[in-house]
């Protein structure tokens, strides 16, 4: 893999950039890996990554029905932030916002993380005394948040209207240090990382069954042939209940339709991202300009990619009163992804009853911020057998009653 | 926007005037049961990608319980019955075999 730099940069407009070389390989499979992962989104490709950079296991498939980075890696609103309120899920997401600022460093890729602020707003007494137990919460674990009045919120977003009839701002929980990154970014920066270890990426390659010899896991089967592994690891977000029937157990989780929608470009306005959890709507502005609006899931089973316009109109209505400037505004685009949902709203990172095979799934509304984490634990756990960053998040854990409760600290929006 | 027919005061109510309520014919298992059922019966869920039973209540009309068939994968909605049975009645599970044939749904097909 050659190094990109300025030095590089500069090399290749001297020689029409004739010299560039493709970011990751497309081999056809090997018949055997160590580890095998199913999914190449973000957290897919995290895991792989650290298990070859920390664990040196970089005899790796990484294996996508579609192409990488394709689900909901590119799918969501790229805000970053380690505000919650329990202590497995603040630790989990606080590494994954540490290894976030240096992630453009050690992948030698440029993942565009912007850590430009996150602000929670409060619009109801509820959510006042919500945030601010959150606020001292965080300052136990270790997060830096602080508990902000709506004057101090008018200084950091100068077009938010404070006194709105039905959902006036009253203050707001603000973590400096989360912001947004490039998703597609992130993902090809751990792509091309992996394949520089060797690892293989195999993409429109779909995985048809599971293979096991008794309860353990052997390889699998997959459009392209039969695969060998000596472990497995599902990281397929919305069809981890699909793969794990294939595997012969049961998840305790479903599929639901998240959307997300963004404007036309305008000029700079709003330099923070800004999250309103009681109207379901947060909005941050990209790089290029669009303003970048996600809302509430939809209430029912949906695999269909694709949300309900009613939920759009919800959101878009209730920031309107929250942010009067953007009534004008015209929609470009509006697309739709399928999270995983828990019972306790809070991720799987688990062993699963099939023996070798692991599961990473169920990040809900929430996987994007938690890529990078949720490869490290994973890999640990995976490579050691146990990771003390994703011991709570176990299969066993509804069973036991051990339950990692995010749907009442953090609302609905993630 | 999802249409659903609601089985007792016949209205085509678009989803705006109505509320999911997730899987149904979940066997309930209380007191007595061992862990395993009891987390089953919580927590694990079919989540097809593909035929699914569901209830739902028509929260803006008549404010009922009632069980639809539907598509997930696709949207479709094959029917909607009344809540108090334990399975579709047989013209449900018709029109669904009509457009998903072998589908199969827990002990039900």
């Amino acid at each position: 893999m050659k190094h990109y730099s300025a030095f590089a940069v500069a090399r290749e407009a001297l020689r029409y950039h004739t010299g560039w070389e493709r970011a990751w390989r497309s081999p056809e499979p090997k018949k055997r890996y160590d580890v095998i992962i199913v999914g190449a989104g973000g957290h897919g490709l995290a895991t792989a990554y650290y298990l070859g950079k920390n664990y040196g296991i970089q005899n790796v498939a990484i294996i996508e029905k579609g192409w990488l980075g394709g689900g909901n890696t590119g799918r969501n609103t790229t805000i970053i932030r380690s505000n919650y309120l329990q202590d497995p899920s603040a630790a989990i997401y606080e590494k994954a916002r540490s290894l976030y600022e240096g992630l453009s460093q050690d992948l030698n890729y440029n993942v565009m993380f912007s850590p430009r602020g996150v602000m929670m707003l409060a619009q109801t007494q509820h959510e006042i005394r919500g945030y601010q137990r959150t606020a001292h919460a965080n300052a136990l674990q270790g997060v830096k948040t602080e508990w902000i009045t709506p004057e101090r919120v008018k200084e950091l977003v100068p077009i938010i209207n404070l006194d709105g009839p039905r959902y006036p701002v009253l203050g707001a929980l603000w973590q400096e240090r989360g912001g947004t990154a490039r998703h597609d970014a992130v993902a090809w920066g751990y792509a091309r990382a992996c394949s520089a270890m060797g690892m293989d990426i195999i993409q429109q390659c779909e995985v048809t069954g599971v293979r096991s010899e008794n309860g353990h896991v052997v390889g699998v089967d997959t459009t392209k042939g039969a695969i060998d592994c000596d472990k497995l690891g599902m990281v397929v977000a919305g069809h981890s209940g699909q793969l794990a029937e294939m595997a012969g157990f049961r998840l305790p989780l479903e599929g639901i339709a998240l959307q997300a929608l963004v404007s036309e470009p305008i000029k700079p306005c709003m330099d923070v991202v800004v999250m309103a959890n009681t109207v379901h709507g947060y909005m941050s502005q990209s790089d290029k300009g669009e303003m970048v609006i996600g809302g509430g899931t939809d209430g029912f089973n949906n695999y269909t990619q694709r949300g309900s316009f009613h939920h759009a109109e919800e959101t878009v209505r209730a920031l309107v009163e929250t942010f009067p400037m953007i009534s004008r505004l015209k929609m470009l685009r509006q697309w739709g992804g399928i999270v995983d949902m828990t019972g306790d709203r809070s991720p799987l990172i688990s062993k699963t009853p099939l023996g070798g095979c692991f599961i990473n799934g169920g990040w809900g509304t929430g996987g994007f911020k938690a890529i990078p984490g949720s490869g490290w634990g994973m890999a640990q756990l995976m490579a050691t057998g146990h990771s003390p960053l994703t011991e709570a998040f176990s299969l066993d854990r509804f069973k036991e009653g051990r339950f990692i409760d995010e749907s009442v600290a953090a609302g609905v929006a993630h | 926007m999802l249409t659903l027919h609601c089985p007792y005061c016949g209205v085509n109510a678009d989803e705006t005037e109505l509320d999911a309520g997730g899987e149904a014919h979940i066997k309930r298992h209380g007191p007595g049961s061992d862990d395993n059922q009891f987390h089953d019966y919580l927590f694990t869920r079919e989540n097809p990608k593909g035929v699914h039973l569901e209830r739902w209540r028509h929260a803006a009309g008549c404010g009922k319980w009632f069980h639809a068939a539907r598509c997930t994968a696709t949207l479709e909605v094959f029917g909607t019955y009344p809540a108090q049975v334990y399975e579709p009645p047989q013209d449900i599970k018709d029109a669904i075999s009509a457009k998903r044939p072998g589908w199969s749904w827990r002990e039900f097909e």
